[in-house]
């Protein structure tokens, strides 16, 4: 048999097509037999230039350009812009307002929360969680449609307020979907704490110890799950939560199966709070109106995402346009932790503990719509340069048919198989 | 310790600070430190008054020069921002990774977007620019307009 220590460290390159998340990041991790001995991270894949992109717009494009920087936290990231623009502009929101951009937002952590569970499922090869999860996180989607207009990107927020306002109607549908998510969240917390081989995959794996999380400014969920009670509703409060009443979960275990008992318990005080705002929520206008130019200013705006802080800071010049946005999303702050968690672990354990994090790095690298100036990744010589000859940006159908031809050069053809999809239908 | 405490506490240790302290609300503290005196007030801020977690590192072009916002917070509550302003031909700040490791990633924004020098920095990968962006092209610079070859075009 041969001896561990006869072999050098063995390199392998993982991503920047990630086969365990959806969205490109590249690992390069150092391994001895199954341990992970060394790892680093190279993210920037999804860099779109959002926060230059903001400088050229009016504070009202920017905001819908700043809500597509995720599609799972778009209202976090919306809310946290728009407040940081009315603190410079000394705006201050409606009670009614307020109550209805927490709505909201706990609306959004219901559904983050529980989509990630379904995903924690998926990488741990118990897919029944994700089925499950992902069907009853179609009851609070449907609810955000229902009061927003949208799935995913709401355009609920406004410079001065909120776009839309609650109906008595709307209000008992919201109540009847939470009597209906909470109980299906009390089924997963029973699974959670005494199905034994969801426990055994969980325990122990991922560990990022409470001086590590300090040191490494963790947040969000993955702080809170190595003991640090540490939640912007709470700490720093903004919109209604100084008014409402809830529990910062924290658990000391430090592990994966910690962060998942953490967003189970923020999924519970989620529900709570929703039913506090539809019970509290003030009369009153929902919007006021504001000038389109900003007064020369600054701030810089907290808001506590599923993931955790978002922090946005603005710096207005007094005309339309901000000079300066930047984003700084949870998953850059909690991103710097994973390689402290894979240390010596196992190669089969990365999946669920980069899950863990929740990660999103579209969040993350912010920062492309392909257009003639610029913003084509230097890769693609052959886009750019037909980008570059037109005035424009790229219509879908050029992008569609540019596809087919690459692959046909490739000597793939779809066209056959193409007609006889359109005769079978 | 409040808002004024943490005003008054730096501007008795630091006379330079005097009127450079705003607190812009609850929780929010703006400080202008000067350049040759930035080390000094930011290892105080986070070995003495226990500004241990450092939020983010924000970069923005003024037209004459660069300025350097770092926002560090205590516990998640007050968040003090130190603004340093730097020249315009020669920008370059010390890396504060020593003090808080998690500085590396925005410190790497800086180099990438900016083009600000960061002295001891830790050898490692850019971020968030590709690695065959051009020499020289910084994407957040007030003067920058989109690659040079797109703008010949």
């Amino acid at each position: 048999m041969h001896d561990l220590h006869d072999f050098e460290d063995v390199k392998i390159p993982i991503g920047p097509q990630h086969p365990a998340l959806k969205e490109p990041e590249s690992f390069l991790i150092s391994l001895r037999g199954e341990k992970i001995t060394a790892s680093s991270v190279r993210l920037g894949y999804n860099h779109r230039g959002i926060e230059k992109a903001c400088e050229e717009r009016t504070y009202t494009q920017g905001l819908y350009l700043i809500e597509r920087i995720c599609g799972i936290c778009s209202h976090s990231h919306s809310t946290c812009f728009v407040q940081a623009v009315e603190e410079i502009a000394g705006i201050e929101v409606t009670a009614r307002a307020k109550y209805l951009r927490t709505l909201i937002g706990e609306l959004e952590r219901i559904h983050s929360h529980l989509l990630w569970l379904g995903v924690a499922g998926h990488e741990i090869g118990f897919d029944t969680l994700l089925m499950y999860t992902w069907r009853d996180r179609e009851v609070v989607m449907d609810l955000l449609a229902t009061l927003t207009g949208n799935r995913v990107n709401y355009g609920i927020n406004t410079v001065g307020g909120v776009r839309r306002d609650i109906s008595s109607k709307q209000k008992e549908e919201v109540l009847k979907a939470i009597d209906i998510l909470e109980e299906r969240t009390k089924y997963y917390i029973d699974l959670a704490k005494g199905e034994t081989t969801l426990i055994k995959r969980l325990q122990g794996v991922g560990v990022l110890s409470h001086e590590d999380a300090e040191k490494l400014d963790a947040v969000g969920p993955t702080a809170r799950a190595s003991g640090i009670e540490r939640d912007v509703r709470k700490d720093d409060p903004y919109a209604a939560y100084g008014e409402l009443d809830f529990k910062v979960i924290s658990v000391n275990s430090c592990d994966v199966y910690g962060r998942t008992l953490v967003r189970l318990g923020e999924l519970m005080e989620s529900f709570s709070l929703v039913r506090q705002i539809i019970r509290k929520i003030p009369d009153g206008p929902i919007l006021i109106k504001s000038s389109r130019k900003i007064p020369a200013g600054e701030a810089v705006s907290r808001y506590e995402a599923p993931r955790g802080e978002d922090l946005h800071y603005v710096r207005a010049n007094g005309t339309e346009k901000p000079d300066r946005v930047k984003v700084r999303a949870p998953t850059l702050a909690n991103i710097q932790s994973v390689s402290k968690m894979l240390e010596d672990r196992y190669l089969a354990d990365m999946p669920i503990v980069i899950a863990a994090i929740d990660p999103c790095f579209s969040c993350t690298d912010r920062l492309v719509a392909i257009h003639s100036h610029g913003d084509i990744p230097r890769a693609n010589k052959e886009l750019r340069g037909y980008a570059l000859a037109g005035k424009n940006t790229i219509v879908w159908e050029t992008l569609r048919l540019k596809g087919i031809e690459w692959y046909k050069n490739r000597g793939i053809d779809f066209t056959s198989l193409n007609e006889k999809l359109t005769k079978l239908l | 310790m409040s808002e004024e405490k943490i005003k008054q506490e730096l501007e008795d240790k630091f006379s330079y600070l005097k009127d450079t302290v705003t607190i812009a609300r609850k929780g929010r503290i703006f400080v202008q430190v000067p350049l040759d005196k930035f080390s000094e007030v930011f290892v105080y801020v986070v070995k003495q008054m226990r500004f241990l977690a450092l939020s983010a590192i924000t970069g923005l072009d003024r037209g004459d020069g660069f300025e350097v916002i770092y926002h560090l917070n205590r516990e998640g509550r007050v968040l003090l921002n130190l603004s340093v302003r730097l020249n315009k031909e020669n920008p370059e700040v010390n890396s504060v990774t020593a003090y808080c490791p998690s500085a590396d990633i925005y410190e790497r924004e800086l180099m990438d977007l900016f083009g600000i020098k960061v002295n001891g920095i830790a050898p490692g990968h850019r971020y968030p620019l590709t690695d065959d962006w051009p020499e020289g092209e910084y994407p957040l610079r007030k003067d920058w307009k989109g690659h040079k070859e797109a703008q010949n075009a």
